[in-house]
């Protein structure tokens, strides 16, 4: 699946998307980060509140961009060091894979920095050359340090009359321009009067800062890209460039730059849409450009959350937003591992993400319990009480399987799942009667509230308590317990025989146990078992009791007798009277 | 909180514990062990923080955790303990136990002991979910619901028992020499006796009423009948092993399971626990009696509100059921250690002042100077 989680620039004929899967192991931890550190941030953007005043919003916003771009710069960093590493050793070869991968992020930062600036800082005239400046710098560090290099070459008040400019947040913007339209005159004046004739380095830095374009192109590999040259031109000729004027210099330049024959690579062409302010443009160049999602869904998250994008809903209904970062959880979700991550990116997907959260799920492989769990309170904590079944039934059956009861009676505990309860308890009940004894005692000692989730769960648990009370000879309990378990229908039919049987014993005693009501109830569930029309069918769980018609008959005589004599003893004792 | 800054490690991390430090030697701990989880390849790894000798006056230490060595592990580590300074045992997922020994000397893991099929189904695989050790002898735990007692100098498998549990065991903690204490999915705490022949607990423990799976155990340093207990609904019980089948005290502390719970070895009025809500809480007792308010009973409201910004320690008093006179004026303080809002907290492990934890943001936090 790393193929496409891979941020890939289709540039044309690029021949090194088939060999990606080598490279994997170098890229593949280092881009994780990237996911992990970005799911933090989109989480904490997600909670900024929308009753704050706009002012502070604003810097937020302009705070947690920069927090993006900070953790894609440190995932290039981190790039280039491990590819430091493999050049040193004596057979590192790196991969044409790795430097796409560099190249990519750096083209994906350029473009942020520039949204940033001028869709989430939104920097007006004036204030928006600087932003600009930096953003060239940042991108372009060598080059301008050469540039800078040549311009401090000569003499020092041109170098003075170059910082004025840019120390343009000192001045308001109609002092600057004044004093800035005089300097300029000044340095023409100066070209007009030949002053600097004689040197003809100092001539041309006089030109450049005068903004002469054509000397500007003749340096063109200083500048090395038009978006450079641009920014060059309007430091010189235009410094108070307001943003809706950027669109013709932006074009001008690239025109200017570029040789008429070649034909403008992807990231130029988002740049320019970027300058021309068309934000649709440049997210949906964006995603035909990139084969991978996260870009473009985060970027568009965020200046959502500016309020930049007009609502106009896509043909299905949801908005470009939610769109983008439904594709993009989508594709986590498929990843071995950063699936967590991608519940929040749904959960904050108002339209569709509960549906498609609820799809995919379940399609999470439960290789261990612990891993089970931690799916199951993602969807508890959401209500997604469908999916919390279907789980804890797959794990039950599971544990099922295994033979391990108790296990499986905690899922069905945690589904609420009463149909499964039951299955469970038929389980032991079916041990119980093919063994003699109960299995887990255990569970069984200590079921707690759970025995209410089923009715044959509460008869388990009664029943075995009936087996305690029997063992430590409290006989009266136990006898009241046993027959409650017929007259508050606690016991299943089928199970009645049985049940009775356990009675006898009770009935023999020398001591009369069971009173005269009590003797008359049992005597009555006896008949009532036996009449013709209500003998139970043969139990599919209990075959075996209802195998030797035999038997069953001495059974029933046996108990009418025991019954009968236990009757005539109680009535003695409850009808003598102490004299 | 300042000075805890999260480091991204690319993989998930289930459990972390520190090295342990020789208790003659005041030092802090500078190495400790991570164990990854739902990955293709798993992975244990071995992190230093840098040299302690180097402290000032300043409460920000620079000292990323660096990667010493790793290696791979088949399975999720479910558990992970160190045997000693050398050797590292795990349980994993696939059932098996496994020791690894770091060598110093060039700084590699290898691996001289597997017990591949320790934990396993009659046809399948059963995850092992515990192990606790006590060197030589090693205690792992199931989901098949068997103890097994091994010896890290035996080849064999010292002691089985089977069927110990019809659930699955989820934790076990040494609580004498030959005791254990183990917690399973249907909320019992049970006291085994290894001198004890048949293989029956010597003591169960529940809470009656719910089954509330309980999914970690740790005993106190000192005071070996008190033990702490997490479960999935997030609440801390503490119990006190010599009476009673109940627990002590009930706390609400998350609102989702509790992974690890874990008292400081050295300075026991201070517990921490970490959970699947994404919070790491530390808990510091303070009473003018010799009972730490742990053990005055009751059951207990609500003790801090849930927000994603560390409170500057949440300061709520116990409002314990049973106060008896003035031995109850017991104050119990709980905070936030981690700075905002993260995934799970899987794991945690606290030595003299420094703590460390995983998340499955694939993040490891490490704090140098918690306020013991």
């Amino acid at each position: 699946y790393f193929d496409s989680l891979r941020i890939c620039l289709s540039t044309g004929g690029c021949p090194f998307v088939h060999e990606v899967r080598k490279d994997e192991d170098i890229c593949s931890p280092i881009l994780r980060k990237l996911f992990n550190e970005s799911h933090h941030i989109f989480v904490g953007l997600q909670g900024i509140r929308d009753d704050l005043p706009s002012k502070n919003k604003k810097t937020q916003f302009v705070s947690i961009s920069k927090n993006y771009r900070s953790v894609i710069r440190a995932c290039m960093e981190e790039l280039q060091q491990v590819a430091g590493k493999v050049e040193g050793k004596s057979d590192g070869r790196i991969s044409p894979v790795f430097f796409l991968q560099v190249s990519i992020l750096l083209a994906v930062e350029l473009i942020w920095n520039l949204c940033e600036v001028l869709f989430i800082d939104a920097a007006p005239a004036g204030s928006l050359l600087l932003h600009l400046l930096d953003w060239v710098r940042l991108h372009k560090a060598d080059v301008d340090e050469k540039a800078r290099d040549v311009l401090q070459s000569e003499s020092p008040t041109e170098h003075q009359a170059y910082w004025d400019v840019v120390g343009v947040n000192t001045l308001t913007l109609t002092e600057f321009d004044v004093k800035w339209r005089h300097w300029h005159e000044e340095v023409d004046r100066c070209l007009q009067d030949q002053s600097f004739a004689s040197n003809p380095h100092l001539e041309v830095i006089c030109k450049i800062l005068v903004g002469d374009e054509d000397v500007l192109l003749e340096h063109k590999e200083l500048l090395s890209t038009w978006y450079h040259f641009l920014v060059t031109r309007l430091l010189f000729s235009h410094p108070i460039v307001k943003p809706t004027e950027l669109h013709y210099y932006a074009q001008s330049s690239m025109h200017m730059f570029l040789d008429t024959r070649s034909v403008p690579e992807p990231l130029d062409s988002i740049l320019l849409a970027a300058f021309e302010f068309d934000i649709h443009q440049v997210i949906k160049d964006c995603s035909i450009a990139l084969n991978n999602w996260w870009f473009v869904a985060h970027l568009t998250d965020l200046m959502d959350h500016c309020k930049l994008l007009q609502s106009h809903n896509l043909h299905f209904g949801s908005n470009l937003r939610e769109f983008l970062l439904l594709e993009y959880a989508s594709g986590l979700f498929t990843h071995h591992s950063l699936w967590q991550l991608a519940v929040d990116y749904f959960d904050h997907c108002p339209e569709f993400g509960r549906v498609y959260l609820e799809l995919q799920i379940e399609r999470v492989p439960l290789d261990t319990e612990r891993k089970a769990l931690k799916v199951l309170r993602i969807c508890e904590q959401r209500q997604m009480t469908e999916q919390v079944r279907s789980i804890c039934k797959i794990m039950a059956k599971g544990a099922l399987r295994n033979n391990r009861l108790g296990s499986a009676l905690s899922w069905s505990i945690r589904a609420k799942d009463a149909a499964f309860a039951t299955l469970i308890s038929e389980r032991f009940l079916q041990d119980y009667c093919a063994n003699g004894a109960f299995s887990d005692l255990d569970l069984i000692d200590n079921l707690g509230s759970a025995m209410l989730l089923s009715d044959r769960l509460t008869f388990l648990g009664k029943y075995r308590e009936f087996h305690r009370l029997y063992g430590e000879k409290c006989f009266s309990d136990a006898a009241k317990l046993l027959l409650s378990l017929m007259t508050a229908k606690i016991a299943p039919r089928t199970f009645w025989m049985t049940l009775l049987t356990d009675a006898l014993p009770l009935l023999e005693q020398k001591e009369v146990i069971f009173s005269a009501d009590q003797t008359h109830e049992l005597m009555f569930c006896l008949e009532d078992l036996t009449s013709g029309n209500c003998l139970p069918k043969p139990d599919r769980w209990f075959p075996f009791l209802f195998q030797d018609e035999d038997i069953d008959t001495t059974k029933i005589e046996i108990l009418r007798l025991a019954l009968a004599r236990n009757l005539a003893k109680a009535i003695v004792k409850e009808g003598t009277v102490e004299v | 909180m300042e000075g805890i800054n999260a480091k991204y490690v690319s993989q998930k991390i289930s459990k972390t514990r520190w090295r342990p430090v020789s208790s003659s030697s005041l030092q802090q701990p500078d190495i400790f062990a991570t164990g990854s989880w739902d990955n293709e390849d798993n992975k244990i790894s071995l992190w230093s923080i840098g040299d302690n000798g180097v402290s000032g006056m300043d409460d920000e230490f620079e000292g990323d955790p660096q990667l010493v060595c790793e290696y791979k592990h088949n399975g999720d580590v479910m558990d992970l303990q160190f045997l000693d300074q050398d050797r590292i045992v795990t349980a994993s997922s696939t059932g098996a136990v496994t020791i690894f020994r770091h060598n110093h000397n060039n700084q590699t893991l290898s691996v001289p002991q597997l017990w591949e099929r320790a934990h396993h189904y009659p046809c399948g695989k059963a995850p092992c979910t515990g192990v606790v050790c006590n060197s030589p002898e090693i205690v792992t735990v199931g989901e098949d619901g068997r103890i097994i007692l091994f010896r890290s100098d035996q080849e064999g498998v010292t002691r089985t028992i089977e069927n110990a549990d019809s659930s699955t065991i989820h934790a076990v903690t040494f609580l004498r020499t030959t005791e254990i204490l183990t917690v399973n999915s249907i909320g019992q705490l049970k006291l085994w006796d290894f001198r004890q022949r048949s293989n029956e607990p010597s003591q169960i423990l529940s809470l009656t009423g719910d089954r509330v799976p309980l999914h970690c155990v740790d005993r106190h340093p000192n005071q070996q009948h008190i033990v702490a207990t997490g479960g999935q609904d997030g609440m801390l019980c503490i119990w006190d092993v010599r009476q009673g089948k109940m627990p002590f005290s009930l706390m609400e502390a998350h609102s989702a399971e509790m992974w690890e719970v874990h008292f400081h070895p050295s300075n026991p009025d201070h517990l921490f626990s970490c959970s699947e809500d994404g919070s790491l809480l530390h808990w510091e007792t303070s009473s003018n009696s010799d009972t730490p308010s742990f053990l005055q009973g009751g059951r207990n409201a609500s003790i801090t509100s849930r927000s994603a910004i560390a409170p500057a320690g949440g300061n709520q008093s116990l409002i314990s059921a049973w106060l008896t006179g003035d031995s109850g004026k017991g104050r119990l303080e709980t905070t936030h250690m981690l700075p905002s809002q993260t995934l799970s907290v899987n794991s945690l492990d606290v030595l003299g002042q420094c703590l460390v934890c995983g998340t499955d943001g694939e993040a490891i936090y490490v704090n140098r100077l918690v306020p013991i």
